[in-house]
């Protein structure tokens, strides 16, 4: 096996554990933390019902940065619907045989990469075009887009430009799922593509990314509004009582 | 009234977002509370030794105390939506008031005590160590927040700067380092009663005031009950109300409802103040404490329902966190919802019909009404979400023939703070309310421009201090603003009660019971 198939699944697997234990880790932790208030952003949802839906509009559509910013809703929007289409469109990497969703979903993966570099793209053009965004924008802001550009770019060339062997990336990742490595082929763009998603899940449960699981604990979103109706105490306030 | 002399923002028909100019309002600072100030809350009277670590450690504590916080320290990624929504930026320009300018005041300390980022890469995720120069910034930018919230409404994760501001606060208070006004208030509070440290005898002496002049106004008896035991409702309502314009007449409307309600009602000298300023300094412990009294004081006269008064931020406190902070209410009348809103009591007898209204008493004025932010997005009133909006609007619209509302953007839930919320309410920070202000008075303007409008209405004490010290700076008069229960006292026609021919006053604290006497 060649060092650096060695390298590459080493990298993977570590990735992957960064990434699991990184995100459980936090989550654990949003979970753990009570929110000792009511503090809903109003109006809000009146039944756990209503919360639901409420959540489920800011996940789909950004319903509140569609109030805020109608650019940055466009392009973050078309970002991340492409992110969604090629996350589902690589799942075939995974699957052997491909479950037939994701064997009809491929021609749109490939749309979606496009879409989320042109999404990305447009974020990135806000950062230094827009005055107070520019004022906001760190340097780990900047190379966060260029790492997902990135991403996005080595993965369109391999589609368009030079062509990799599919089926061996395919044995490389199956066989890291079965812990029976097989060989990673040596394609430059391959590796730069793969070392980069590697990097976006390593980054992951340690930077802004968070904002995926932060939105679903966020207190302002998931609360039911019904604080005369029912006593709403935390364990560190109920301490208090005596 | 001396106005002090600085810069005020030229009113223009269109709101203009500026861009950036760092640092100008870095000057802009409360006065520091002294000593006395802070021990009565159970804080360090000054800078304590070793602030830092004690500043970490509460920090630390605070992360794991509030979900709000730690999530929101995580989730921003900088996407700029918040930028434009704060009233202080846009009256100011200083880019330390965006929204995310201003967590991320927090976030960097955060990031370089409590993630690996920030331990490993400071410079590259903007991690940056709790020095004096930050803590500076911390004390003038956290008390250039009015809490209001605008922001988490445009917030794709919601996130809440006030819940940062307060968590900042808090963190100051507890190495030395609090605002003189907020924590004077509340000793005023633990000692008297009342924010403005109005005493039992003061407070019955003006409330005999009131019942005289609604005497002479009327010829109607209308009473003004304090400290009555049994009374069937206790209103808890800010002590402004007890004697400044135009909140007094507010109270005077209250009066009126309950008159005509036929029910019997009490102000408490033990809870003679709605507000709690414990929420403006982000401490669970006082403002648990301030609320206490209500309990105390419900639970003293023997009453069977609390209704509160006008004052925005006490209804966020009344309506979300009573019943966690003072709770449970199981001795109360499970018929109502506990607590009620003044407007939701007005409002439940204007549909019942229980109301006898002359509309054209308020012909003289043309109106529209500022939701005040920590009712518009802090609370409800009535069953359906949104009440907080339509109730006062529906009140306002019974009892008056003129009304207009202000631009959409600018009201309800995306309503502009008044720019005096949140513990701002002071002279020292005179520059920033005015300057704060801006947006309001230019919706304001031009609702008056185009709609004639003449008054603006609002149902909050902060509201309307702030307003009424204020409207000058942009060339309006301070009359201008209105009680929405003042609309409803010139509206209200009063019923005669047997006793209005009586001469001889009943003593209130004799009649225990019998509340039968105010129809
Ligand atoms: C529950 C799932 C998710 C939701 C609801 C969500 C939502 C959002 C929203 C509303 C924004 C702000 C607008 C924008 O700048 O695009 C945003 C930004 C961002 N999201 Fe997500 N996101 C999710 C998952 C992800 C994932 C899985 C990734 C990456 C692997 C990601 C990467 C980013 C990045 C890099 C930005 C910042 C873009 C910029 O710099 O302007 N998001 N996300
Ligand atoms: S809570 Fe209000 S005052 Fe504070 S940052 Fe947000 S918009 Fe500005
Ligand atoms: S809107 Fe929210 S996520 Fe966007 S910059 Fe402001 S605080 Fe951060």
């Amino acid at each position: 096996m060649s060092f650096l198939t060695v390298v590459y699944a080493s990298l993977f697997y570590l990735a992957v554990l960064i990434l699991l234990v990184g995100l459980v880790n936090k989550i654990a932790q949003y979970a753990r933390t009570p929110a000792p208030l009511k503090i809903p952003t109003t109006p809000a949802p009146v039944t756990k019902g209503g919360v639901v839906f409420r959540l489920v509009r800011e996940v789909v559509l950004f319903e509140s940065l569609f109030k805020g910013n109608k650019w940055t809703w466009l392009f973050g929007w078309i970002f991340h619907f492409g992110l969604l289409l090629v996350t589902l469109r690589h799942l075939r990497y995974f699957m052997d045989p491909v479950w037939l969703p994701i064997e009809l979903i491929q021609p749109f993966g490939i749309y979606g990469g496009m879409a989320m570099v042109v999404g990305l793209v447009g974020l990135w053009g806000r950062r230094f075009l827009v005055n107070r965004v520019r004022y906001i924008t760190g340097p780990s802001d900047h190379l966060i887009l260029a790492l997902l550009i990135g991403i996005g770019l080595t993965g369109l060339g391999m589609t368009f430009v030079v062509h990799v062997d599919v089926v061996s990336v395919k044995q490389f990742f199956l066989g890291l799922l079965s812990f029976h490595i097989q060989p990673l082929p040596a394609d430059p763009l391959l590796l730069l593509h793969l070392l980069l998603v590697a990097i976006l899940m390593i980054v992951f449960p340690y930077s802004k990314l968070l904002h995926a699981p932060g939105l679903f604990f966020s207190p302002t979103r998931n609360q039911v509004d019904n604080p005369r109706e029912e006593r709403h105490l935390a364990p560190w306030a109920r301490r208090l009582e005596q | 009234m001396a106005k002090a002399n600085l810069e005020v923002p030229e009113l223009q028909p269109y709101l203009e977002i500026p861009e950036v100019v760092p640092g100008v309002m870095a000057h802009s600072r409360p006065f520091v509370a002294k000593p006395d100030h802070q021990e009565p809350l159970g804080f360090p009277g000054e800078l304590v030794d070793d602030w830092q670590n004690k500043a970490i450690a509460k920090f630390g504590d605070l992360l794991g105390r509030y979900r709000s916080l730690q999530v929101y320290m995580d989730a921003c990624v900088k996407c700029g939506s918040c930028t434009d929504k704060c009233h202080y930026y846009i009256g100011t320009k200083d880019p330390k008031n965006m929204p995310v300018g201003r967590q991320d005041l927090m976030r960097k300390v955060y990031r370089r005590y409590f993630t690996l980022p920030g331990k490993w890469f400071p410079k590259l995720v903007g991690a940056e160590d709790l020095t004096k120069e930050v803590l500076d910034d911390w004390y003038s930018y956290f008390h250039q927040c009015s809490q209001c919230r605008r922001c988490s409404v445009f917030c794709p994760y919601g996130i809440d700067t006030a819940e940062i501001s307060m968590a900042a606060r808090e963190i100051m208070d507890h190495i030395g380092v609090g605002q003189k006004y907020c924590n004077e208030i509340i000793g005023k509070v633990y000692k008297i009663g009342n924010n403005l440290g109005l005493p039992g005898p003061a407070l019955r002496d003006t409330l005999e005031g009131l019942e005289e002049d609604v005497y002479d106004d009327t010829g109607v008896k209308v009473r003004y009950p304090i400290d009555k035991v049994g009374a069937e409702i206790l209103l808890v309502t800010p002590s402004a109300d007890f004697f400044a314009e135009p909140h007094v007449d507010g109270l005077v409307g209250y009066g009126k409802v309950f008159h005509e309600a036929g029910v019997s009602w009490t102000l408490s000298t033990h809870a003679s103040e709605a507000a709690n300023f414990g929420m403006f300094i982000g401490s669970y412990e006082n403002m648990r404490r301030v609320s206490q009294r209500i309990r105390e004081a419900a639970i003293q006269l023997k009453v069977k329902r609390i209704v509160f008064g006008e004052c925005g931020h006490a209804w966020r406190v009344a309506y979300s966190f009573l019943n966690t902070l003072a709770g449970p209410w199981d001795f109360l009348d499970p018929r109502y919802p506990v607590p009620q809103h003044i407007c939701e009591f007005t409002h439940d007898l204007i549909q019942q019909g229980k109301l006898n209204l002359d509309k054209s008493q308020n012909d003289d004025m043309v109106l529209t009404y500022h939701d005040s932010c920590n009712v518009a997005r802090a609370s409800r009133m009535g069953p359906t979400p949104g009440g907080q909006f339509d109730i006062p609007r529906a009140v306002i619209q019974a009892v008056c023939n003129h009304f207009h509302d202000m631009d959409e953007e600018t009201i309800r839930e995306r309503t502009f703070c008044c720019g005096g919320g949140g513990g701002l309410l002071t002279d020292d920070l005179m520059e920033l309310r005015v300057k704060g202000a801006l947006p309001r008075m230019t919706a304001l303007n031009n609702v008056m421009q185009e709609k004639g409008v003449t008054h603006m209405a609002a149902i909050c004490a902060i509201c309307k201090s702030q307003f009424t010290k204020v409207l000058p700076y942009y060339g309006m008069e301070m009359e201008q603003i209105v009680s929405v229960h003042q609309l409803v006292s010139n509206a209200i026609v009063l019923t005669p009660g047997e006793d209005d021919d009586l001469d001889d006053e009943d003593e209130e604290e004799d009649d225990d019971e019998s509340a039968d006497d105010e129809d």
